[in-house]
Protein backbone atom coordinates (compact mmCIF):
# COMPACT_ATOMS: atom_id res chain seq x y z
CA UNK A 1 0.00 0.00 0.00
CA UNK A 2 1.52 3.41 -0.84
CA UNK A 3 2.42 5.79 1.96
CA UNK A 4 1.88 9.54 2.43
CA UNK A 5 4.19 11.95 1.16
CA UNK A 6 5.49 15.30 1.77
CA UNK A 7 7.37 15.57 -1.87
CA UNK A 8 5.17 17.46 -3.08
CA UNK A 9 5.43 20.37 -0.21
CA UNK A 10 8.86 20.02 -0.21
CA UNK A 11 9.41 20.65 -3.77
CA UNK A 12 6.90 23.41 -3.70
CA UNK A 13 8.47 25.08 -0.48
CA UNK A 14 12.20 25.19 -2.21
CA UNK A 15 13.69 24.63 1.30
CA UNK A 16 11.44 27.13 2.93
CA UNK A 17 10.87 25.20 6.13
CA UNK A 18 8.78 28.44 7.56
CA UNK A 19 6.66 27.50 4.67
CA UNK A 20 6.93 23.59 5.37
CA UNK A 21 6.35 23.88 9.02
CA UNK A 22 2.96 26.29 8.58
CA UNK A 23 1.72 23.64 6.22
CA UNK A 24 1.89 20.54 8.26
CA UNK A 25 0.51 22.43 11.16
CA UNK A 26 -2.63 23.39 8.33
CA UNK A 27 -3.22 20.15 7.66
CA UNK A 28 -2.90 18.67 11.56
CA UNK A 29 -5.67 20.81 12.10
CA UNK A 30 -7.58 20.74 8.70
CA UNK A 31 -7.26 17.17 8.05
CA UNK A 32 -8.95 15.47 11.28
CA UNK A 33 -11.85 18.10 11.33
CA UNK A 34 -12.52 17.13 7.58
CA UNK A 35 -12.72 13.28 8.67
CA UNK A 36 -15.00 13.95 11.22
CA UNK A 37 -16.94 15.73 8.71
CA UNK A 38 -16.88 12.88 6.56
CA UNK A 39 -17.72 10.49 9.12
CA UNK A 40 -21.04 12.34 10.50
CA UNK A 41 -22.01 12.33 7.17
CA UNK A 42 -21.16 8.90 6.29
CA UNK A 43 -23.34 8.02 9.43
CA UNK A 44 -26.39 10.44 8.31
CA UNK A 45 -26.57 8.80 5.33
CA UNK A 46 -26.05 12.21 3.15
CA UNK A 47 -24.34 10.92 -0.07
CA UNK A 48 -24.69 13.76 -1.53
CA UNK A 49 -22.85 16.33 1.33
CA UNK A 50 -20.57 12.77 1.90
CA UNK A 51 -19.28 13.46 -1.48
CA UNK A 52 -18.51 16.88 -1.34
CA UNK A 53 -16.60 16.03 1.72
CA UNK A 54 -14.70 13.53 -0.48
CA UNK A 55 -14.28 15.88 -2.86
CA UNK A 56 -12.24 18.22 -0.54
CA UNK A 57 -10.24 15.46 0.79
CA UNK A 58 -9.04 14.34 -2.65
CA UNK A 59 -6.75 17.10 -2.67
CA UNK A 60 -5.11 16.50 0.59
CA UNK A 61 -4.73 12.62 -0.87
CA UNK A 62 -2.55 14.07 -4.21
CA UNK A 63 -0.73 16.49 -1.45
CA UNK A 64 0.40 13.79 0.31
CA UNK A 65 1.10 11.56 -2.75
CA UNK A 66 -1.48 9.13 -2.73
CA UNK A 67 -2.28 8.90 -6.20
CA UNK A 68 -3.88 5.02 -5.90
CA UNK A 69 -5.74 6.54 -3.25
CA UNK A 70 -6.93 9.86 -5.03
CA UNK A 71 -8.11 7.59 -8.18
CA UNK A 72 -9.77 5.36 -5.42
CA UNK A 73 -11.70 8.44 -3.99
CA UNK A 74 -12.54 10.29 -7.82
CA UNK A 75 -14.20 6.80 -8.10
CA UNK A 76 -15.86 7.31 -4.56
CA UNK A 77 -17.31 10.82 -5.12
CA UNK A 78 -18.78 10.20 -7.80
CA UNK A 79 -20.73 6.52 -5.97
CA UNK A 80 -21.77 8.56 -3.39
CA UNK A 81 -23.43 10.91 -6.13
CA UNK A 82 -25.43 7.90 -6.83
CA UNK A 83 -26.51 6.94 -3.16
CA UNK A 84 -23.56 3.92 -3.93
CA UNK A 85 -21.37 3.92 -0.07
CA UNK A 86 -19.64 0.43 -1.05
CA UNK A 87 -16.32 1.99 -1.40
CA UNK A 88 -16.55 3.40 1.99
CA UNK A 89 -14.29 0.65 3.96
CA UNK A 90 -11.55 1.08 1.42
CA UNK A 91 -11.41 5.08 1.89
CA UNK A 92 -11.70 4.77 5.49
CA UNK A 93 -8.29 2.72 5.22
CA UNK A 94 -6.84 5.25 3.22
CA UNK A 95 -7.91 8.45 5.85
CA UNK A 96 -7.12 5.86 8.75
CA UNK A 97 -3.25 5.80 6.89
CA UNK A 98 -3.45 9.74 6.48
CA UNK A 99 -4.27 10.15 10.42
CA UNK A 100 -1.35 7.99 11.32
CA UNK A 101 1.39 9.64 8.93
CA UNK A 102 0.26 13.15 10.49
CA UNK A 103 1.05 11.85 13.80
CA UNK A 104 4.47 11.46 12.96
CA UNK A 105 5.34 14.83 11.30
CA UNK B 1 -0.92 43.47 -9.28
CA UNK B 2 -2.86 42.73 -6.47
CA UNK B 3 -4.89 39.19 -6.13
CA UNK B 4 -6.89 37.65 -3.64
CA UNK B 5 -7.59 33.71 -2.78
CA UNK B 6 -10.70 32.29 -2.56
CA UNK B 7 -10.73 28.33 -1.17
CA UNK B 8 -12.36 27.01 1.20
CA UNK B 9 -9.36 24.98 2.01
CA UNK B 10 -7.22 26.00 3.98
CA UNK B 11 -4.36 23.76 2.62
CA UNK B 12 -5.09 24.69 -0.80
CA UNK B 13 -4.79 28.65 0.22
CA UNK B 14 -1.66 28.27 1.57
CA UNK B 15 0.03 26.09 -1.55
CA UNK B 16 -1.66 28.95 -3.77
CA UNK B 17 -0.25 32.10 -1.23
CA UNK B 18 3.17 30.22 -1.44
CA UNK B 19 3.36 29.96 -4.97
CA UNK B 20 2.38 33.42 -5.21
CA UNK B 21 5.84 34.50 -3.53
CA UNK B 22 7.80 32.98 -6.55
CA UNK B 23 6.28 36.10 -8.28
CA UNK B 24 7.84 39.27 -7.43
CA UNK B 25 5.21 41.73 -9.27
CA UNK B 26 2.27 39.58 -6.91
CA UNK B 27 0.98 41.01 -3.98
CA UNK B 28 -1.31 38.70 -1.97
CA UNK B 29 -3.52 41.24 -0.07
CA UNK B 30 -5.86 38.78 1.60
CA UNK B 31 -7.46 35.10 1.58
CA UNK B 32 -11.00 34.17 2.20
CA UNK B 33 -12.49 30.70 2.94
CA UNK B 34 -15.71 32.00 1.74
CA UNK B 35 -17.04 33.63 -1.64
CA UNK B 36 -19.20 35.68 0.18
CA UNK B 37 -16.41 37.17 2.37
CA UNK B 38 -14.45 38.05 -0.79
CA UNK B 39 -17.68 39.52 -2.62
CA UNK B 40 -17.60 41.94 0.91
CA UNK B 41 -14.28 42.71 0.48
CA UNK B 42 -14.59 43.46 -3.36
CA UNK B 43 -17.18 45.77 -2.77
CA UNK B 44 -14.50 48.07 -0.80
CA UNK B 45 -11.38 47.60 -2.66
CA UNK B 46 -10.52 46.15 -6.33
CA UNK B 47 -8.15 43.85 -7.46
CA UNK B 48 -6.30 42.77 -10.80
CA UNK B 49 -6.53 39.10 -10.24
CA UNK B 50 -8.47 36.12 -8.23
CA UNK B 51 -7.51 32.71 -7.26
CA UNK B 52 -10.97 30.81 -7.29
CA UNK B 53 -12.12 27.59 -6.30
CA UNK B 54 -15.12 25.97 -7.86
CA UNK B 55 -16.16 23.82 -5.40
CA UNK B 56 -17.21 25.92 -2.23
CA UNK B 57 -20.34 24.88 0.28
CA UNK B 58 -23.24 26.90 -0.72
CA UNK B 59 -21.96 29.26 -3.22
CA UNK B 60 -19.92 27.85 -5.99
CA UNK B 61 -17.04 29.78 -7.95
CA UNK B 62 -19.16 30.04 -10.61
CA UNK B 63 -21.98 31.81 -8.68
CA UNK B 64 -19.45 33.75 -7.40
CA UNK B 65 -18.16 34.67 -10.78
CA UNK B 66 -21.77 35.80 -11.94
CA UNK B 67 -22.41 38.00 -8.92
CA UNK B 68 -19.27 40.22 -9.75
CA UNK B 69 -20.22 43.27 -11.91
CA UNK B 70 -16.81 44.07 -12.70
CA UNK B 71 -14.72 41.37 -12.38
CA UNK B 72 -10.76 41.64 -12.53
CA UNK B 73 -9.08 38.55 -14.54
CA UNK B 74 -9.91 34.47 -12.20
CA UNK B 75 -7.41 32.08 -12.50
CA UNK B 76 -10.06 29.09 -11.27
CA UNK B 77 -8.36 26.38 -9.20
CA UNK B 78 -10.03 22.86 -8.59
CA UNK B 79 -9.00 19.07 -8.20
CA UNK B 80 -11.29 18.27 -11.43
CA UNK B 81 -10.58 19.16 -15.11
CA UNK B 82 -14.31 18.51 -15.83
CA UNK B 83 -15.42 22.17 -15.44
CA UNK B 84 -12.96 23.51 -17.83
CA UNK B 85 -15.09 23.64 -21.07
CA UNK B 86 -17.63 25.22 -18.84
CA UNK B 87 -15.41 27.59 -17.17
CA UNK B 88 -13.95 29.26 -20.43
CA UNK B 89 -17.31 30.43 -21.39
CA UNK B 90 -17.20 33.05 -18.68
CA UNK B 91 -15.12 36.27 -20.38
CA UNK B 92 -12.92 36.73 -16.60
CA UNK B 93 -12.10 33.21 -16.43
CA UNK B 94 -8.49 33.13 -18.01
CA UNK B 95 -6.61 30.13 -16.94
CA UNK B 96 -7.71 26.84 -14.74
CA UNK B 97 -5.48 25.16 -12.65
CA UNK B 98 -5.94 21.76 -11.98
CA UNK B 99 -4.76 20.82 -8.12
CA UNK B 100 -2.27 19.88 -7.06
CA UNK B 101 -0.68 22.88 -8.59
CA UNK B 102 2.74 23.10 -9.82
CA UNK B 103 4.85 25.31 -9.80
CA UNK B 104 5.47 25.03 -13.73
CA UNK B 105 1.88 25.68 -14.39
CA UNK B 106 1.66 28.00 -12.07
CA UNK B 107 4.10 30.03 -13.78
CA UNK B 108 2.60 29.93 -17.52
CA UNK B 109 -0.11 30.95 -16.03
CA UNK B 110 0.97 34.21 -14.11
CA UNK B 111 2.59 34.85 -17.64
CA UNK B 112 -0.93 34.34 -19.40
CA UNK B 113 -2.55 36.97 -16.94
CA UNK B 114 0.48 39.57 -17.24
CA UNK B 115 0.26 39.60 -20.89
CA UNK B 116 -4.13 40.02 -20.65
CA UNK B 117 -3.43 42.73 -18.18
CA UNK B 118 -0.56 44.85 -20.22
CA UNK B 119 -2.91 44.71 -22.90
CA UNK B 120 -6.00 45.91 -21.41
CA UNK B 121 -5.72 48.31 -18.63
CA UNK B 122 -7.55 46.66 -15.52
CA UNK B 123 -10.55 48.14 -13.22
CA UNK B 124 -7.92 48.76 -10.35
CA UNK B 125 -6.03 50.67 -12.57
CA UNK B 126 -8.09 53.42 -13.71
CA UNK B 127 -10.10 53.63 -10.42
CA UNK B 128 -7.04 54.68 -8.94
CA UNK B 129 -7.31 58.04 -10.25
CA UNK B 130 -3.73 58.89 -10.58
CA UNK B 131 -2.47 60.12 -14.04
CA UNK B 132 0.68 58.98 -14.09
CA UNK B 133 1.85 62.15 -15.83
CA UNK B 134 2.39 65.69 -14.85
CA UNK B 135 3.70 66.60 -11.53
CA UNK B 136 0.74 65.64 -9.24
CA UNK B 137 -1.49 62.52 -8.39
CA UNK B 138 -5.48 62.99 -7.25
CA UNK B 139 -6.04 61.04 -4.29
CA UNK B 140 -9.82 59.72 -4.18
CA UNK B 141 -11.33 61.41 -0.40
CA UNK B 142 -14.55 60.94 0.07
CA UNK B 143 -15.96 61.11 -3.23
CA UNK B 144 -13.74 64.08 -3.74
CA UNK B 145 -10.80 63.89 -5.97
CA UNK B 146 -8.02 65.90 -4.28
CA UNK B 147 -4.64 67.37 -5.93
CA UNK B 148 -0.87 66.38 -4.52
CA UNK B 149 1.38 67.48 -5.91
CA UNK B 150 4.67 65.46 -6.08
CA UNK B 151 6.92 67.47 -4.40
CA UNK B 152 4.62 68.39 -1.68
CA UNK B 153 5.01 64.94 -0.43
CA UNK B 154 6.58 63.83 2.28
CA UNK B 155 6.34 60.18 2.56
CA UNK B 156 3.57 57.49 2.67
CA UNK B 157 2.85 55.18 5.52
CA UNK B 158 1.13 51.33 4.93
CA UNK B 159 -2.18 51.27 7.44
CA UNK B 160 -3.83 48.28 6.71
CA UNK B 161 -5.89 48.41 4.24
CA UNK B 162 -5.54 52.34 4.22
CA UNK B 163 -2.42 54.65 3.37
CA UNK B 164 -1.28 57.82 4.98
CA UNK B 165 -0.48 60.27 2.90
CA UNK B 166 1.75 62.85 4.38
CA UNK B 167 2.77 66.27 3.01
CA UNK B 168 3.93 69.71 4.18
CA UNK B 169 0.31 71.00 4.07
CA UNK B 170 -1.90 68.33 5.40
CA UNK B 171 -2.72 64.57 6.10
CA UNK B 172 -4.82 62.37 4.11
CA UNK B 173 -5.79 58.93 4.58
CA UNK B 174 -7.02 56.73 1.79
CA UNK B 175 -7.91 53.64 1.39
CA UNK B 176 -5.19 51.96 -1.07
CA UNK B 177 -2.60 50.15 -0.94
CA UNK B 178 1.23 51.35 -0.58
CA UNK B 179 2.23 48.97 -3.84
CA UNK B 180 -0.42 50.79 -6.44
CA UNK B 181 0.71 54.46 -4.83
CA UNK B 182 4.30 53.10 -5.36
CA UNK B 183 3.57 52.40 -8.99
CA UNK B 184 1.95 56.62 -9.45
CA UNK B 185 4.95 57.94 -8.17
CA UNK B 186 8.21 59.10 -10.32
CA UNK B 187 11.11 56.99 -9.27
CA UNK B 188 13.47 59.91 -9.30
CA UNK B 189 11.71 61.67 -5.86
CA UNK B 190 10.08 58.20 -4.27
CA UNK B 191 11.70 54.98 -2.55
CA UNK B 192 10.12 52.69 -0.76
CA UNK B 193 12.77 52.15 1.83
CA UNK B 194 10.24 49.48 4.41
CA UNK B 195 7.58 47.64 4.06
CA UNK B 196 5.01 49.94 5.17
CA UNK B 197 6.77 53.31 4.06
CA UNK B 198 7.45 55.19 0.85
CA UNK B 199 9.84 58.27 1.43
CA UNK B 200 9.97 61.22 -1.11
CA UNK B 201 13.84 61.39 -0.52
CA UNK B 202 14.60 65.16 -1.34
CA UNK B 203 12.89 65.82 1.95
CA UNK B 204 15.61 63.97 3.83
CA UNK B 205 17.02 65.83 6.73
CA UNK B 206 19.61 63.40 7.54
CA UNK B 207 19.93 59.58 8.19
CA UNK B 208 20.88 57.96 11.13
CA UNK B 209 21.76 54.39 11.89
CA UNK B 210 18.60 52.64 10.66
CA UNK B 211 16.33 55.47 10.49
CA UNK B 212 15.44 58.45 7.81
CA UNK B 213 14.74 61.96 9.31
CA UNK B 214 11.72 63.82 6.96
CA UNK B 215 10.39 67.18 9.15
CA UNK B 216 9.08 65.34 12.39
CA UNK B 217 8.91 61.86 10.97
CA UNK B 218 11.36 59.15 11.91
CA UNK B 219 11.22 56.52 9.37
CA UNK B 220 12.92 53.08 9.76
CA UNK B 221 14.73 51.50 7.10
CA UNK B 222 14.36 48.23 6.21
CA UNK B 223 17.84 46.14 5.67
CA UNK B 224 16.85 45.14 2.18
CA UNK B 225 15.95 48.58 0.97
CA UNK B 226 19.12 50.08 2.72
CA UNK B 227 21.34 49.31 -0.62
CA UNK B 228 19.04 50.89 -2.41
CA UNK B 229 18.62 54.43 -0.63
CA UNK B 230 22.25 54.77 -0.16
CA UNK B 231 22.52 54.06 -3.74
CA UNK B 232 20.65 57.05 -4.76
CA UNK B 233 22.27 59.22 -1.85
CA UNK B 234 24.61 61.84 -3.49
CA UNK B 235 27.08 60.75 -0.86
CA UNK B 236 30.54 63.02 -0.61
Amino acid sequence: MEQPNLDYIKQLSGSDIAFENKFITILKEEFPQEKNEYTKLLIANNTEDTALIVHKLKHKLNILGLHNAYRLAVTYEEELRQGDTKLKDEFANVLESIELYLNTI
Amino acid sequence: MTCIIIDDEAAARAIVTQLCTTVPQLDVIDEFSSAIDAIKFLNRQSVDLIFLDIHMPGFSGFDFVQTLKNPPKIVLTTSDSNFAIEAYEYEPIVDYLVKPITQERFSKSIQKVKNLVQQQPSLSDSEAKGTGVGDELYINIDRRLIKLKFDDILLIEAKGDYIDVKTNKEDYRVHNTLKKIKEKLPEELFLQIHRSFIINFTKIIDIEDNSVLIEKNVIPISRSNRPELMRRLNLL
